[in-house]
């Protein structure tokens, strides 16, 4: 056995160089790999005479996009069309979230119920759409739309100016001529000023022990800066009335069947595992808490809100990360049923442009950096709510 | 550090498996053929008269014959083929890769896919172009009095574009609704969803055929593209295009010559000298791209000539109910023109 052979394997039976050692081989053969790989397949692009590159991203995209948060048209970028997408996909998403957190909650508390008729009827929801694939939910929601609505011509009128039918929901949209950002200002000064007062009154409250009126207060402070603005400041608007055209409802604001169907599936879709996690949390509640707070005379709503689910949100909170981002990824389905997510905009480029790499890349891209955001945000979340020593 | 080992043994798995696929792919696309004995054609996923399995696993349609031909010229055999059903999005993909040796789907000959798309078309076997459908109740003439009105189709080649193009030519504004699924298309466009449909005109008249009612709707009388739709082969293989191309150009010939399924015995004896070439009577055609020399007999008896198959697929007695229109002969005011065997 010669010297340095004798040293290498001497340095091995440290176990923390070796672990560090295996480690920076593995990592090494990872990067290795993927670098064959892109290596690997740029080349065969390359012999195969495949155009590669990003360079479509500035080119006209010529098509149109059913769904516009933002200005686009037929001559803008591929990349804005891109962009476009990707707002769809987060705006359905971050809904789909919002409701069915809320939904979820409602469900998973009512499962707990004492009531049998209640709690079985919520296993039965939760049941029935956890082990259906979301996939299909969303082609029976849409098929539910388009042939029990009526065809647009026959649509029905719900209130004057608000018609629904198989082409969606359609209200009569606010068209500003002045003053829209003074009324968002007042709203959201409103909404500030609301909340400040409840953190104040609550405060006062356990301060002094004394009741301190609450809502009234809040209700007040959240119309108030409204009224002002109104009162105050120069606004004119008008109501875009929709109307029968010669084939659609012009005018007004459309929701269209496409958002709702994809909509009402992740939302539905999420809430029957939030219901679950929201009921796993409870129960992981000893149950003298419950009796110790009713012991102190307060109302089971009461107890539930002050003093059970906020020690569950320790439990709840690590596994709702799972469900946001699932419903992210989920999101992606839309284009079964025709919703302009970003997957289905990438797949209209792909065809155009016949580059399959680059688009799906960028996708995955945008879908790891949304996953990753929001386990970020919700690990903030976490710790704040977690339970913290003193 | 039980994954991360277990994950570098994956990876090296995944490296063995691509250096054999990319060893396999060194000979040529005929030999490969001739070595699997089967020819591997990537067709539509279910089109009314271009490629439709029926109940027992069999596949017909006009696509599906153009393959049929192919397999005669280099087996004599039409049954020697693995169909691929191949998706719209990924159809390049599975014909660059090697999966299929030949995409006989519909597809649109276009500038940019042949010069960055790694891929050669081969002769135009349907000239079509895009149109639009529209229920006759809605009482539309005319593609241009569409102006607001919903339209529903699928992500597949440029038929977002050209409808765009259209429309912006025009100056009037329509609301696209596009669909993955051919199914979730069609229902969208039957329950009203959609005020018209646009597609293929070959692909609207295979929607048409298979609704309830096929005389409720209407395809409307504007063309909005042009869409000669040809096979496709990897590209720097010209001796697999030209297998390809002379297959379906002696379906062309065939019909131009008066050849039929039924009478091809009768012609071997014919007296003139192009159809002793086409059949292989003289002169050795076939074994210049290494084929049999009796590979045009053997396309016309297997598969019938260019008129044969396109009657039995989508011409008047059939669903569809296609005139031949510019898929006639050259001789007979349509586009059809086989280059000269000799």
């Amino acid at each position: 056995m010669s010297t340095s052979g004798f040293s290498g394997l001497f340095l091995l039976r440290d176990r923390r160089i070796r672990e560090v050692a295996y480690q920076v081989v593995c990592i090494a053969a990872v990067v290795a790999i993927g670098w064959y790989l892109f290596q690997n397949a740029a080349a065969n692009l390359a012999r195969q005479d495949i155009a590669t590159g990003f360079d479509y991203l500035s080119r006209e995209a010529g098509f149109i996009i059913s769904e516009t948060p933002i200005d686009y048209q037929p001559s803008d970028s591929y990349g804005r069309a891109l962009l476009v997408g990707l707002l769809n996909t987060l705006t359905v998403a971050l809904l789909a979230i919002v409701l069915g957190t809320v939904v979820g909650t409602l469900v998973g508390i009512a499962r707990l119920s004492k009531n049998p008729l209640l709690s079985r009827l919520m296993l039965a929801y939760v049941e029935a759409l956890r082990n259906v694939p979301l996939l299909l939910y969303l082609f029976l929601w849409y098929s539910a739309i388009i042939f029990t609505l009526p065809p647009v011509k026959q649509a029905i009128a719900l209130l004057p100016g608000v018609f629904v039918s198989n082409s969606g929901l359609v209200v009569p949209a606010i068209v500003w001529h002045s003053g829209f950002w003074t009324v968002i200002a007042a709203i959201a000064a409103g909404v500030v000023a609301a909340f400040a007062w409840r953190t104040v009154a609550t405060r006062r409250r356990i301060a002094t022990g004394k009741a301190v009126p609450g809502w009234p207060v809040s209700l007040t402070l959240l119309v108030l800066p409204f009224v002002i603005a109104i009162a105050v400041f120069d606004i004119r608007f008008e109501f875009d009335w929709p109307e029968l055209g010669r084939f659609r409802l012009t005018g007004g604001a459309h929701l269209k069947p496409e958002f709702v169907a994809l909509l009402l599936g992740l939302t539905l879709s999420a809430s029957a595992t939030v219901a679950e996690i929201v009921r796993s949390g409870i129960l992981a509640i000893g149950k003298g808490q419950r009796e110790a707070a009713q012991a102190l005379g307060l109302s089971s709503g009461r107890t539930m809100r002050l003093v059970i689910l906020p020690q569950a949100l320790r439990v709840i909170v690590p596994p709702l990360t799972n469900i946001y981002v699932t419903t992210f990824k989920n999101s992606s389905l839309a284009i079964a049923i025709g919703y302009p997510d970003l997957v289905m905009v990438s797949n209209t480029i792909m065809n155009q442009t016949g580059q399959a790499m680059e688009p799906i890349a960028l996708f995955m891209l945008v879908y790891l950096g949304l996953s990753l955001a929001t386990s970020l945000l919700m690990n903030w979340y976490n710790a704040r709510v977690a339970l913290q020593g003193r | 550090m039980k994954i991360s080992v277990r994950a570098c043994r994956l990876a090296a798995g995944v490296l063995l498996l691509c250096s054999t696929a990319i060893a396999a792919q060194a000979a040529t696309t005929l030999e490969t053929v001739k070595a699997r004995g089967k020819l591997i054609c990537g067709v539509s996923m279910g089109t009314t008269g271009f490629a439709l399995a029926d109940a027992q696993g069999k596949f017909a349609g006009f696509d599906v014959d153009v393959c049929r031909a192919i397999a005669s010229a280099v087996f004599g055999d039409p049954t020697k083929i693995d169909f691929v059903l191949t998706n719209i999005n990924t159809r390049f993909q599975s014909l660059q890769s090697g999966e299929i040796d030949v995409l006989s789907r519909q597809t649109t000959m276009t500038y940019s896919r042949e010069a960055s798309l790694g891929i050669d078309f081969g002769p135009t076997v349907f000239y079509d172009g895009q149109g639009l459908m529209v229920a006759k109740s809605l009482e539309v003439a005319s593609a241009k009095d569409l102006d607001g009105a919903a339209i529903c189709t699928l992500p597949g080649t440029t038929t977002a574009q050209n409808l765009a193009d259209f429309f912006r030519a025009t100056g009037k504004k329509f609301e696209l609704v596009v669909f993955e699924n051919p199914d979730e298309n069609n229902n969208a466009f039957f329950s009203g969803r959609c005020d018209a449909v646009s597609s293929d005109r070959s692909d609207l008249a295979s929607i048409r055929a298979a609704s309830k009612s096929p005389n409720d709707y209407l395809v409307l009388p504007e063309t909005i593209s042009k869409e000669p739709l040809a096979p496709a082969v990897r590209q720097n293989d010209s001796n697999w295009r030209d297998i390809v191309s002379w297959s379906v150009w002696t379906m062309m010939a065939a019909e131009e010559k008066g050849i039929t399924q039924a009478n091809v015995e009768e012609k071997l004896k014919s007296e003139d000298p192009e159809v002793q070439r086409m059949l292989g009577i003289t002169d050795e055609l076939g074994t210049m791209l290494g084929l049999d020399k009796a590979f045009g007999y053997n396309i016309i008896k297997n598969v019938g000539n260019y008129a044969e198959v396109f009657d039995r697929n989508l011409g008047e007695q059939t669903a569809l109910g296609l005139s031949r229109g510019p898929n006639a002969q050259w001789n007979n005011g349509g586009l059809l023109y086989a280059p000269p065997f000799r």
